[in-house]
């Protein structure tokens, strides 16, 4: 099997992320080649083969232009499959490059043998093994779920594309900077959707206070608009590795472990014991949050 | 301007799913069934799309078995002006690129302006449906909106990106708009549009009158994955719980 690995380029910058899909093609064993529209001046540190194109004419963002670039790749490389992460960037892009080349295509892949895939399903809670009936395939890889790796130095065949494809770019925007650094923070107590209504918010706040740290959230009840977005902890939020991280009501997905798993101690406060929190908590209290935190709050002031 | 929107009916995920051995789907039965979060943020923003517009029309389709009716309804009663069932009992068999193929049938000549799906389903997780769609219609799409707008026959919406990022991007339409949580907010159906939603049009469509592509995946099965997580569960009384976290904290981390 070959597999044609699609990097990430984003803002000027190679994305480290990108070095996942090489992990992933090391543990399988395979042989690969890389893709990147990106900038001759940052090439990926990956061995053989790199397509790259320049992301000055093809655009970071312009998905017609991409699919064209990695299909034209896939097939100079004999490529059976296709590999992105599991991305803003790879979730938009993968499918396009599957129907291009009547592949089936997989999704958030956490495990891959001989057998087929392995994917999560509902919220984590189960996973499916899978297999494709067809001959090619596309996947893209949850970001995380793979060990980086790295290589020397490529051996570069430049691509090129014209045409302005289907969907203008017009640019970025940054995130506004908040009131809080929960980077900083030596512990931090998030609430989920479980506390149930915005008012509940506030016994958050006082179990942070009455334990010296920072409230945080997950992003419903960011979305919901209860906590402030520099308070969102998770892959389109905030990254933080607190000494303890306190999760109250919150499930436990994918998303939001991206931003705290690696917190020293984990503690989660949910009503459901099976919730997938539990994979990444060192103690998971089943109970309702409403009655533990005040209760907690209490004896810590106490 | 003519508008559709695409829905899945997917369980709670709170529930306990139990999976009977060699099955490669959980069990129906027990469960409570919703209309996908992303999908209520789609909804939402085809009914104000809708609103905004005078005499623009509004499909909502789901494709599955007799239980998607629900959804279909809770979608009428946000706004939505009509709706089609793709009749489906085994739906939840079909791929993404199964389903996507049975919507794009559906839609290819109705021409609709903007097509609304989320941008993945909680139980599969796939983020395929949406852009499949678009691409079998040849139209554009935008992914991962968390900001959607309309003017002069084109399409702006604010993808979010990792981080906190947003790239603003922007297509002509027809185009299809896969939305993000917190889109918007999606409204509650007052009780005076669930009886107006009762008198709404309810179409169904057998599937085989949309779908003759084949399966590209194949589920092998599905299982609970094998606990690795060490996390100590703790029962009972909340003041007992109490004492003992504030003993476990003392003991296994320095804050206290
Ligand atoms: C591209 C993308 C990016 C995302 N980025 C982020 C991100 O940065 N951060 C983030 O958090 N999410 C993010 N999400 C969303 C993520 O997938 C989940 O939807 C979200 O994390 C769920 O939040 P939650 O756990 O608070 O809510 P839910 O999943 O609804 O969980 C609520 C939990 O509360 C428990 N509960 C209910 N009542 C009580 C009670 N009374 N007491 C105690 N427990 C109770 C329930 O058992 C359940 O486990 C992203 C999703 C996508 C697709
Ligand atoms: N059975 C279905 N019926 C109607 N729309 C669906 C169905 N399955 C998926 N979709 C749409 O496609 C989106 C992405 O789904 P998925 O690719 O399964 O993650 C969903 O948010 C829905 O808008």
């Amino acid at each position: 099997m070959k597999a044609l690995l699609v990097g990430e380029y984003r803002e000027g910058k190679l994305l480290e992320s990108s070095y996942e899909l090489v992990g992933f093609a090391k543990k399988l064993g395979i042989e690969f080649e890389f893709f990147l529209v990106g900038s001759k001046d940052q090439v990926p540190q990956v061995d053989g083969k790199l397509y790259l194109a320049d992301a000055a004419t093809a655009k970071e963002y312009n998905p017609a232009l991409h699919k064209q670039l990695i299909v034209a790749a896939a097939e100079k490389a004999g490529a059976e499959t296709v590999v992105f992460l599991h991305s803003s960037y790879g979730w938009d892009l993968a499918p396009r490059v599957a129907l291009a080349l009547n592949a089936a295509q997989f999704s958030e892949v956490v495990e891959a043998n001989a057998e087929g895939y392995l994917l999560p399903a509902c919220n984590a809670k189960l996973r499916r093994r899978v297999k494709a009936t067809t001959g090619k395939t596309v996947v893209t890889l949850q970001v995380g779920a793979f060990m980086p790796a790295m290589g020397g130095a490529p051996q570069v065949e430049e691509l090129s594309v014209t045409g302005s494809g289907d969907c203008e770019f017009i640019g970025y925007e940054q995130a506004e900077a908040g009131e809080v650094d929960l980077g900083k923070a030596e512990v931090i107590v998030s609430a989920g959707r479980g506390v149930g209504k915005p008012e509940n918010v506030a016994m958050i706040q006082a179990l942070a206070k009455a334990l010296g740290g920072e409230y945080g959230a997950s992003r419903p009840v960011v979305d919901a608009g209860w906590v402030p977005h520099d308070r969102q902890v998770g892959t389109t939020g905030q990254v933080v590795s607190p000494k303890l991280y306190v999760a109250c009501g919150i499930s436990g997905a994918i998303q939001h472990l991206a931003g705290m798993k690696k917190s020293e101690f984990i503690l989660a406060i949910n009503t459901d014991k099976d919730a997938p929190i539990g994979e990444v908590a060192d103690v998971l209290v089943v109970a309702d949050i409403k009655q533990f935190a005040p209760a907690l709050t209490a004896r810590l002031q106490g | 301007m003519n508008i559709l929107v695409c829905i899945k009916q997917v369980p709670d995920m709170e529930s306990r799913f139990k999976v009977a051995a060699g099955s490669t789907w959980f069990e129906e039965s027990d469960l409570a069934w919703r209309i996908n979060e992303y999908d209520e943020f789609a909804v939402e923003q085809a009914v104000q799309l809708k609103e905004q517009n005078a005499g623009a029309d509004l499909t909502v389709l789901s494709i599955g078995p007799a239980r998607v009716k629900e959804a279909l309804k809770k979608a009428l009663a946000m706004g939505c002006e009509r709706a089609v069932q793709v009749v489906d009992a085994a739906a939840h068999e079909k791929d993404p690129f199964q389903i996507a193929s049975a919507i794009a049938a559906f839609a290819k000549d109705k021409n609709f302006d903007v097509i609304f799906t989320g941008m993945q389903s909680q139980d599969r997780g796939s983020a395929q449906v949406g852009v499949l769609v678009a691409e079998l219609l040849g139209i554009p799409a935008l992914t991962t909106a968390v900001e959607f707008a309309f003017a002069d026959g084109s399409i702006s919406v604010r993808r979010e990106l990792e981080g906190g990022l947003k790239a603003v991007v922007k297509a002509p339409t027809p185009a299809l708009v896969s939305c993000q949580l917190g889109l918007n907010t999606p409204r509650y159906p007052t009780l005076p549009n669930i009886m107006k939603a009762k008198k709404k049009e309810l179409l169904e469509v057998p599937v085989a009158d949309l779908l003759q592509e084949q399966p590209r995946t194949q589920v092998l099965s599905l299982a609970y994955p094998e606990k690795k997580g060490s996390a100590q569960i703790l029962e009972g009384d909340v003041a007992d719980l109490v004492e003992k976290v504030i003993g476990i904290l003392k003991e296994k981390t320095a804050v206290l």
